[in-house]
């Protein structure tokens, strides 16, 4: 009887696991920045319930070692993204802007300080 | 452009070193070896923890009990890494756990020895995560942007966790005899497993020459391998340790050491989920899983129940 309960309630658990794969909690991407100064950079994403629990968790994932002094993190399904595979047509307009480049102009040598 | 025309791009991209993003287009046989190579390496390292948990409450004093704790801490951070890029190829994380907990994905046999002395944690870190080490470095470079990034930053972590195995077996090495007994014993007990964390032997790996051709792989299983003998024999007379293999010799016309094939039975055989401890990790990790089921629950109903109130 008891080797029954226990079986039971083992296919409860599994049948719960089943159902939680359609709410596996969302995925965020994570920025650090690494010092003041510096702009913050994409580290990586996890997984968290909320937000307060995925600057958490970045915290405990990407700064073990002093890497961070501040943490944004944002939910990837908010994240808009350019089209890759529009990405020639896309750049092209500064493709044949070279004149938007200092080393474009012919100047003297003897020019100084510019 | 039609499918000849795609792949055609693809290879030009991979031939001049220009890396794969997640929504560029690849072959499904490129993303499908990545899945697989990238969710077994993250089950590696999840699976890892367990035979260095076996020894932290036992660690011979608190700075080896901080060191180990922060070693199996980054070896959960590595899984997650990797489960991340993994991820950005279109399977969920619970399909990747859930593929771990049915015995489908495998993960590095080596995890399924057991570690029943102290010195085996010096011998895992020294070369266990040597042999790791040695595979990861190449891997910075692999085609595909996520895995190379990750692996940047696994390899900049793990540097610590083989000096760490390096000083424990030092430190038992020079210590009483029985203490030295005990750094030969795991040394003679590790040294082909790690030798076989590398794969089967080029001749007979059915995934080598594509993952090559996809710059996945930079270096063959048997390059890496004889790459790790060559250095580590070296590290074992550092030591004063025999060497653990009596066949192992400098051959000068290879400018190499040679060393005694592996028992290769055993390694599938392990692979086929028959070493010492396969069943033990597995019914580790499946309990852990379910055991885990209500602080997920709990925490997505917290923070359902925090919307609902901030949207009131």
């Amino acid at each position: 009887m008891h080797t029954q309960k226990k079986e039971k309630q083992k296919k409860q658990l599994k049948i719960i696991d089943m159902s939680n794969e359609h709410k596996e909690w969302p995925l965020w991407e994570v920025f650090i920045r690494s010092k003041a100064g510096l702009d913050h950079k994409h580290a990586g994403s996890l997984h968290a319930a909320d937000a307060q629990m995925a600057i958490e968790n970045a915290r405990d994932v990407y700064t073990r070692r002093m890497e961070g002094i501040s943490i944004w993190v944002v939910e990837s399904k908010h994240i808009h993204a350019s089209n890759p595979e529009e990405a020639d047509a896309f750049f092209d307009p500064a493709q044949d802007k070279i004149y938007r480049h200092p080393t474009f102009y012919n100047l003297p040598d003897e020019l100084k300080h510019m | 452009m039609t499918q000849v025309s795609f792949e055609a791009s693809f290879q030009k991209k991979i031939d001049e070193e220009i890396m794969i993003e997640p929504q560029d287009y690849m072959p499904d046989e490129y993303r499908k070896t990545l899945i697989r190579q990238i969710s077994q390496h993250a089950h590696s390292e999840i699976v890892g923890m367990l035979p260095e948990a076996n020894w932290i409450t036992r660690a011979p004093s608190l700075r080896r009990k901080a060191v180990l704790l922060a070693k199996v801490q980054d070896e959960g951070g590595h899984g997650l890494y990797l489960y991340s890029a993994a991820e950005t190829l279109g399977i969920t994380r619970d399909q990747m756990l859930h593929q771990l907990h049915t015995g489908v994905a495998k993960y590095s046999s080596i995890f399924n020895y057991p570690t029943i002395t102290w010195a085996d944690m010096g011998a895992i870190g020294w070369l266990v995560d040597g042999a790791a080490i040695m595979n990861q470095v190449p891997l910075c470079r692999t085609s595909y942007g996520p895995y190379a990034r990750a692996m940047v930053r696994v390899c900049k972590e793990e540097s610590f966790h083989q000096r760490q195995g390096f000083e424990i077996m030092l430190n038992l090495a020079k210590g009483t005899p029985v203490q030295k007994q005990m750094a030969q014993d795991a040394l003679n007990r590790w040294w082909a497993p790690a030798l076989m964390m590398f794969g089967p032997l080029d001749a007979v790996s059915p995934n080598t020459a594509k993952s090559m051709e996809w710059r996945i792989k930079r270096f063959t299983n048997d390059e890496l391998r004889q790459r790790f003998i060559d250095v580590t024999v070296d590290q074992i007379r550092l030591l004063g340790l025999a060497l653990p293999d009596e066949n192992i010799k400098w051959n000068e016309e290879r400018g190499h050491y040679d060393s005694s094939e592996l028992n290769w039975d055993e390694f599938w055989n392990v692979v086929k989920g028959n070493g010492p401890c396969n069943k033990e990790r597995l019914a580790t990790r499946v309990k852990a899983w379910e055991d885990g089921a209500w602080v997920r629950e709990a925490a997505s109903a917290y923070a359902e129940k925090r919307k609902t109130k901030k949207a009131a």
